[in-house]
């Protein structure tokens, strides 16, 4: 066909599309290394500093949760405490109340955040946009003000765990705790990324870029975003569960705080929105902040707030987002590449 | 009888003063799309700056609305001006979460700045006078005297939204923003105008709020949320309608807190979503076009 040669002079090297970056096997690497360091943690670690792990490890949990609903299922929400909140209060049902084991009640606290995040969907996604946002808000504080009104859960004053979280053997329940936010932050980061490289990935992200358009080629966009909301919702209930064990005492007005989605949104938005790596970057500039500042009480907040206000500015993306715009690394890469086989990258940016 | 009658008539007086909240978020919402999350830190804000006025001057809570209304006022200009204008576009959510953290500033400055003590705007003789009604009633001046503000600020907006060439202006920017800017309506002025007129609703609502009842820097997301409702139970575009929304949750929370107090603002949850499940569009929905 010299026709078509002619039309084509140049026609493309024999290649292949890969799913991976010279950062993603480094990363890859890394991550295997980190996720040793915090599963040994229990072995050989101040019991301060396994705190501050577990802390950092269900902060960016929540992180990827939030980001996994607003970054790419485009639905921002202010009102994730409330499965954070309903996640703290299955432990109450469950342990203090019933004798289950508190492990046990964690991860059934998934279960009931995502029971309940159903029916409530369907509800709120009658709201849109910012109204969506606030929705979700107004029905953490019905949550709130409802578990407020039963004492059998200890009212608007809260009820301690102590109880409940004693029956385990101090050094059990200190791994066990290590262990089951190391499962949770390094899975959520999992989660995330082996979502969006699937099929229901693909979706979501055609999503996040245009609604309308992915409607009509045939997306599911409410299904998909129904099972978005379950997915962050059960996280959430984890990080509660979790939480809540490590607090020994809750109470509505703390579980339900607007304080975590505020936590959420500052992180996700500071490191970058809509990208894997972006969570994890915010976590680490929020607790490095947060050691910086610890004096400041109030004032730590308002700085948050402004930095977060100065990267919406700025820097839309986030740091990460910056960062990937000028050097193109990609630790968790979504995206699919063309590379020629003579192993040569194709000039086609790494998309 | 009379118990049930004198529930629903301090409903409506509570009502009145959402109404005035839902009222400063809807014109933000209806000229910029800009759904203020910052709103009610702002209306505890105007509270604490009429208390420093009244400090400052010893002038009573209702005079001080000469220096509050301006001050706020030109405050939300200058926000709209250099702040929310750079985030505005066709996706809601960048502006949605800069107010955000504009609200978490607020909030937690006003604490660092005047602690977390509860105060009050103390209003003298206004605040406990009462009319005697017939049947045994009796109704209190002060919320008359809010039902009297919510009422005149809705029927002026409506003036100055249909008969000035401001208001022509803000529906014009409203409508189809880039049109009005082909024929003339500079639009960055006019959204800052809109938002200074957001703030001055939001002063007064301040104002009467704080003689009402006790604030403190934590109220700010609770009073943004009944003001939310009111404009969801009420149906989004329409005034009157917002007006009929604060109402109905003010008397479905005065239900609430008649049965059990700690029912009182979880009933007024509970009516917003029960409209939300069997009547999204609200009690009186107009359509913007309409």
């Amino acid at each position: 066909m010299p026709e078509h040669a002619a039309l084509s002079p140049s026609l493309p090297q024999p290649a292949a599309l890969l799913h991976t970056t010279r950062a993603s096997r480094a990363g890859a690497v890394g991550a295997g290394g980190l996720l040793a360091l915090c599963l040994s943690l229990p072995f050989w670690s101040e019991l301060s500093t396994q705190q501050f792990a577990v802390e950092l490890l269900y902060t960016l949990a929540l992180a990827q949760m939030w980001n996994l609903l607003a970054g790419y299922g485009g639905m921002v929400s202010i009102g994730q405490q409330l499965y954070l909140g309903l996640g703290g209060y299955t432990l109450v049902g469950l342990s203090l109340k019933l004798g289950v084991h508190p492990f046990a009640s964690v991860l059934a606290a998934a279960a009931v955040a995502a029971a309940i995040a159903a029916p409530i969907s369907v509800l709120l996604f009658r709201l849109q946009g910012p109204y969506l946002a606030v929705g979700t808000w107004v029905m953490a504080e019905v949550f709130r003000h409802a578990i407020a009104n039963v004492p059998a859960l200890g009212g608007g004053s809260g009820v301690s765990l102590t109880s409940a979280v004693m029956v385990i053997p101090d050094a059990m329940r200190d791994a066990g705790t290590v262990w089951l936010a190391t499962l949770l932050g390094f899975g959520s980061v999992w989660v995330v990324y082996g979502l969006l490289r699937s099929r229901f990935g693909l979706a979501l992200t055609a999503i996040r870029d245009s609604e309308v358009a992915s409607e009509s080629v045939g997306v599911p966009v409410r299904r998909v975003k129904f099972w978005v909301h379950i997915v962050s919702a059960a996280g959430c209930g984890l990080v509660g569960g979790l939480v809540y064990l490590t607090r020994l005492r809750i109470s509505p007005d703390a579980a339900f705080s607007v304080d975590w989605s505020a936590t959420m949104v500052f992180i996700v938005i500071i490191g970058g929105i809509g990208t894997v790596e972006g969570p994890i970057v915010g976590t680490l500039v929020y607790f490095g902040l947060r050691e910086l500042l610890a004096d400041l009480g109030a004032i730590y907040l308002v700085v948050l707030g402004a930095l977060a206000i100065g990267v919406m500015l700025r820097a839309p993306r986030g740091l990460w987002g910056s960062l990937v715009q000028r050097f193109d690394v990609h630790v968790f890469p979504v995206r699919r590449r063309l590379v020629e086989l003579d192993g040569r990258e194709s000039r086609e940016p790494a998309r | 009888m009379i118990e049930l009658v004198d529930t629903i008539l301090q409903g409506i007086l509570l009502g009145a003063l959402y109404a005035l909240f839902a009222t400063g978020l809807s014109v933000a919402f209806g000229v910029m799309r800009l759904v203020n999350i910052a709103h009610g830190d702002l209306i505890v804000l105007a509270s604490y700056i009429s208390l420093a006025v009244m400090k400052l001057t010893g002038v009573g809570p209702l005079p001080s609305l000469l220096a509050v209304v301006p001050i706020m006022a030109g405050l939300g200009y200058l926000l709209q001006r250099g702040l929310l204008q750079r985030v505005l576009s066709r996706d809601p959510l960048p502006a949605l979460l800069v107010t955000f953290g504009l609200s978490v500033i607020v909030q937690n400055g006003l604490l660092e700045l005047c602690s977390a003590d509860t105060r009050r705007l103390d209003a003298g003789r206004l605040a406990s006078a009462s009319l005697a009604l017939p049947g045994g009633l009796a109704v209190g001046v002060l919320p008359l005297v809010v039902l009297g503000c919510a009422l005149a600020t809705i029927g002026l907006l409506q003036l100055l939204l249909g008969f000035t060439e401001t208001g022509r202006a803000f529906r014009a920017a409203s409508d189809d923003p880039e049109m009005a800017q082909v024929v003339g309506v500079p639009q960055r002025h006019v959204y800052a105008l809109a938002m200074a007129v957001a703030c001055g609703v939001v002063a007064l609502s301040g104002v009467l709020l704080g003689i009402n009842s006790t604030f403190d820097p934590s109220l700010g997301p609770s009073r943004l949320l009944f003001a939310f409702e009111a404009v969801i139970i009420g149906g989004m575009g329409s005034v009157w309608g917002t007006l009929a929304g604060g109402l109905t949750l003010g008397i479905a929370q005065a239900i609430g807190f008649r049965i059990d107090p700690g029912w009182g603002i979880l009933a007024g949850h509970l009516v917003f979503l029960a409209v939300l499940g069997f009547r999204p569009v609200g009690l009186f929905p107009r359509t913007r076009d309409a």
